[in-house]
C-alpha cells in the first residue's frame, strides 16, 4: 500500500542519496550535498483519514510532500506487531528512507528499539514521552506536543456549556498521556463551576467502533452533556454524542463537520509545522533534538474554530485562559488537588507547569473524575 | 438538550437492553444466514468478511445513491457473491470448506480495505429507527427503545427461517441434504446445488448485517468497524443449536453483554474493567458447559458438517 510510482530511476536516485547520507553521516560532513532528495517515511496504525490521530499525522505528511527535495512514502493500517518492523526494514532498505515517522505509540517497544541499531544512519521519529537517553538508541527521538492543554481549553468551553454539572470523556487506555487529557479537561471545566464531574469510561483498545458507541451512549444515559474522548477515531463518537443531543469536543483533528450545531471547540495536533521543521533541519545538515516538546506557542498543537453553541461568557474564559498558556509556564496541574482516591497530588502553592516532565508519567485520575485507571 | 432525569443505577439495566438492541443486529443476521448455510452442510467462516465486505459495500452506495434502503440492497447482493464464490469453490472434491472460509475472510476484509478508502470520510444516510419509547418521559429510555428496521426484519427473519425448516418443502430440502447428502441423492435432490444456494443465502443475510454496522450503529465506515462480530456469530449459531429463534435471543445476549462493560463503568463501577469487557465470552462459556453433557452427541446439529462428523 505504500504509495509511490516506483521506477528504477527512483530507486537508483534513493539509493545513492541513501549511500551519500551515510557516508555524511559516518563523515560527520554536513552541508554540501544536503538538498538532495530525502526520503521519508511515515507509518499509521490505521487509515490516514480516520478523522483522528491518524489524518493529524498524515496532514503533516502532506505538509513534507509538498517541500522541495523531498519524497514521503506512507503507509497506513500497520499493526502494533512485527508488521511494523517489516514496514520499517522495507522503508529503509528499498525505498532508502532515512527518517522514519513510526507515529503509532505501540511501535516503540519493542519495535523501533529492535530496528533502530540495526541501522545507526537512519533516524527514526517517535509521537510519545517513551525514549530516554540513557536506555535508548541515538537515532531515535522522541516529540510529542502539550496537549493535555488544549483538553483543558475544551474543558472550559464544556463547563459553561455544560447544564447537569456532568461531563464525559471516552477513553481508550489509561497511559499517562490520556490521563493527563482526562484530567485536564475536568480541571478546565472546574475553573468554571467547581461542581463539575467527569465520568470516563476505557475502551481497552485504540479503535473500537462499537465499543466507543456504547460508551457514548452509556456516558449519555448519565446525563453527561458534553462529551470528548481520547481515541484514535473519534468521528464515532463526535456522531453518536450528537444523535443523542450531547455537546462534544473534539481530539487529535477538527471534527466540526461531524456535527457543526454541536461541537464546541477541539484540541488538534499541528504536526504540518513541526515535522516541516524536522525535515528542513535534516535538509540542512542539521540532526534534530532527541527530546521534542511544544504546546499552544510552539504551533504543536491547536485549537478549532469554536463552534456557534459556545456563549460569550466562555468565549471571553477560552480567549484568556489561551492567552495565559501561549505565554507560557501554564500550571493546569496544580494545588492543593487530589487525585480521586483522596490522596495528595499537589500541595497548596504546589504546581506541574506544561513542560514538567513529572506529568509524562502520570497515573492518577484528579478529585471529581469518576473512573479507575485498572 | 432536553431535561436529562438522573437514572443513577438503573442505567445498568438499561444500558444492557439498549446495547442489546443496538448491538445485536450484526450478530443476529450473520447467525441467521450462518444457521441456513449449516443447516444444508456446510460451514462458511468468510462471514466475517461478508460482513465487512457488506459494511464498506452499504455505505459507499448509500454514500453515492443517498439512499441507506439501496446500500442495504447493495451489500445484501454483495455478500451472496460471495456466499455463491465461497459454495461454488466448495463443489469441488478435496475442498475443505473451513480453510476456504478463512481464505474468504481475508479476502473479504482485504477487499473492502481496498475500495473503501475513498468512503472513509463522507457521510452516509442513516437508516431509519423506529421509537418504541414514546410512552416515556425519561429521555434515556426513549434512546434505549430506538430500535432499527432492520432489528424487526432480522427478528421476523428468524421467524421465518424456524417456521420454514419444519414446515415448507425448502426448508426440509435444505434440512436433508445437511442431514446426509445419501439420503438426498438418493430422493433425488443435487447437495452441491442446495450447498450453493443456502451458502448465497447466507452471505447475503452477512451482507446485510454490516451494512447495519455501517449505515445504522456505529454508523459510519472504517477499516476497525467490525471487532470480530462475523466471527463470534458463527459460534453462536453451535451456540444456538441450529435454531434460528436462539440465534435470536443468543444474539441479544450477546449484545446485552457487550454493553455491560460500558454501562458498569458509567455508573462509577470501574475496577476490572477489562474482566468485564470479558462477559460476553465467559458467558458463552458458561452457557455452553452448562448446557452440554457428555452422554450423547450434540442434539439437532446437521449430520454433514464437518465439524460435528
Amino acid at each position: 500500500m505504500i504509495k509511490k510510482n516506483f521506477t528504477r530511476r527512483t530507486f537508483l536516485g534513493t539509493s545513492a542519496t541513501a549511500l551519500g547520507a551515510t557516508a555524511l553521516a559516518t563523515s560527520g560532513l554536513t552541508g554540501f550535498a544536503s538538498a538532495a532528495d530525502l526520503t521519508v517515511g511515515f507509518i499509521y496504525v490505521g487509515p490516514k483519514d480516520d478523522f483522528g490521530y491518524n489524518q493529524a499525522h498524515a496532514e503533516g505528511a502532506a505538509a513534507v510532500k509538498a517541500m522541495a527535495g523531498v519524497t514521503v512514502i506512507e503507509e497506513e493500517n500497520v499493526p502494533e506487531t512485527v508488521d511494523v518492523q517489516n514496514t520499517m526494514e522495507s522503508m529503509i532498505n528499498f525505498d532508502g528512507a532515512t527518517l522514519l515517522f513510526p507515529t503509532s505509540f505501540g511501535y516503540f517497544d519493542p519495535h523501533i528499539l529492535e530496528i533502530a541499531p540495526k541501522h545507526p544512519n537512519v533516524r527514526f521519529q517517535h509521537a510519545a514521552g517513551l525514549w530516554s537517553a540513557d536506555k535508548h538508541p541515538m537515532n531515535v527521538g522522541s516529540y510529542f506536543g502539550y496537549i493535555g492543554m488544549g483538553q483543558y481549553l475544551n474543558g472550559i468551553t464544556a463547563g459553561h456549556a455544560t447544564k447537569t454539572k456532568k461531563i464525559g470523556f471516552v477513553a481508550a487506555k489509561p497511559i499517562p498521556q490520556v490521563l493527563l487529557n482526562i484530567n485536564s479537561f475536568l480541571l478546565g471545566a472546574r475553573q468554571v463551576d467547581p461542581e463539575i464531574t467527569c465520568q470516563v469510561i476505557f475502551t481497552g483498545e485504540w479503535s473500537l467502533a462499537v465499543k466507543e458507541a456504547e460508551a457514548t451512549n452509556a456516558l449519555a444515559d448519565q446525563g453527561c452533556d458534553v462529551i470528548t474522548c481520547h481515541v484514535d477515531g473519534p468521528k464515532v463518537v463526535m456522531e453518536t454524542a450528537a444523535g443523542r443531543d450531547a455537546f462534544v469536543c473534539g481530539y487529535h483533528a477538527n471534527q466540526g463537520p461531524l456535527a457543526p450545531e454541536k461541537y464546541l471547540t477541539g484540541a488538534e495536533w499541528n504536526w504540518a509545522s513541526i515535522y516541516t521543521g524536522m525535515v528542513k533541519t535534516v535538509q540542512d545538515g542539521g540532526s534534530i533534538d532527541n527530546f521534542v516538546r511544544g504546546g499552544l506557542a510552539e504551533d504543536f498543537i491547536k485549537m478549532s474554530p469554536l463552534g456557534p453553541a459556545v456563549s460569550d461568557a466562555a468565549r471571553a474564559q477560552f480567549d484568556a485562559t489561551k492567552a495565559q498558556i501561549m505565554a507560557g509556564g501554564f500550571a493546569a496541574i496544580k494545588g492543593p488537588l487530589k487525585d480521586n482516591k483522596g490522596n495528595v497530588i499537589a500541595t497548596d502553592g504546589q504546581s506541574f507547569v506544561e513542560t514538567d516532565i513529572a506529568l509524562e508519567s502520570m497515573d492518577y485520575l484528579v478529585e471529581g473524575v469518576i473512573g479507575s485507571i485498572s | 438538550m432536553s431535561e436529562v432525569t438522573d437514572i443513577g443505577l438503573w442505567g445498568v439495566p438499561l444500558a444492557i437492553i439498549g446495547g442489546a438492541i443496538r448491538v445485536s443486529t450484526p450478530f443476529l443476521f450473520v447467525s441467521l444466514g450462518e444457521c441456513i448455510t449449516e443447516r444444508s452442510g456446510r460451514i462458511n467462516l468468510g462471514l466475517e468478511g461478508t460482513l465487512i465486505f457488506g459494511a464498506m459495500s452499504g455505505y459507499a452506495i448509500a454514500v453515492n445513491t443517498q439512499s441507506p434502503w439501496f446500500g442495504v440492497l447493495g451489500a445484501a447482493f454483495f455478500g451472496m457473491i460471495f456466499g455463491l464464490f465461497h459454495g461454488w469453490v466448495c463443489k469441488f472434491k478435496g475442498v475443505n470448506d473451513i480453510a476456504i472460509g478463512i481464505a474468504m475472510m481475508l479476502l473479504g476484509s482485504g477487499l473492502a480495505f481496498f475500495f473503501g478508502k475513498p468512503y472513509i470520510q463522507p457521510v452516509a444516510p442513516d437508516l431509519p429507527a423506529i421509537s418504541f419509547g414514546w410512552w416515556s418521559d425519561i429521555e434515556q429510555v426513549r434512546a434505549a427503545l430506538q430500535v432499527n428496521v432492520l432489528f424487526i426484519i432480522g427478528l421476523v427473519i428468524a421467524l421465518f427461517l424456524a417456521w420454514g425448516f419444519k414446515s415448507t418443502k425448502i426448508g426440509l430440502t435444505v434440512r436433508v441434504v445437511g442431514d446426509s447428502t445419501d439420503a438426498a441423492r438418493a430422493i433425488g435432490l443435487e447437495p452441491d446445488k442446495i450447498r450453493l444456494l443456502s451458502t448465497a443465502a447466507g452471505g447475503a443475510l452477512a451482507g446485510i448485517g454490516g451494512a447495519y454496522l455501517s449505515l445504522y450503529y456505529p454508523g459510519s465506515w472504517n477499516e476497525g468497524i467490525s471487532s470480530g462480530q462475523g466471527l463470534m456469530a458463527v459460534a453462536l449459531v453451535i451456540f444456538a443449536r441450529w435454531n434460528p429463534i436462539n440465534c435470536f435471543w443468543v444474539a441479544l445476549l450477546f449484545g446485552g453483554a457487550g454493553a455491560l462493560g460500558p454501562a458498569l463503568q458509567s455508573v462509577g463501577i470501574s475496577q476490572g474493567y477489562y474482566l468485564f469487557f470479558a462477559a460476553p465470552y465467559v458467558l458463552t462459556l458458561g452457557l455452553l458447559i452448562a448446557t452440554s453433557s457428555p452422554n450423547k452427541a450434540m442434539e439437532s446439529a446437521p449430520g454433514e458438517l464437518s465439524i460435528t462428523k
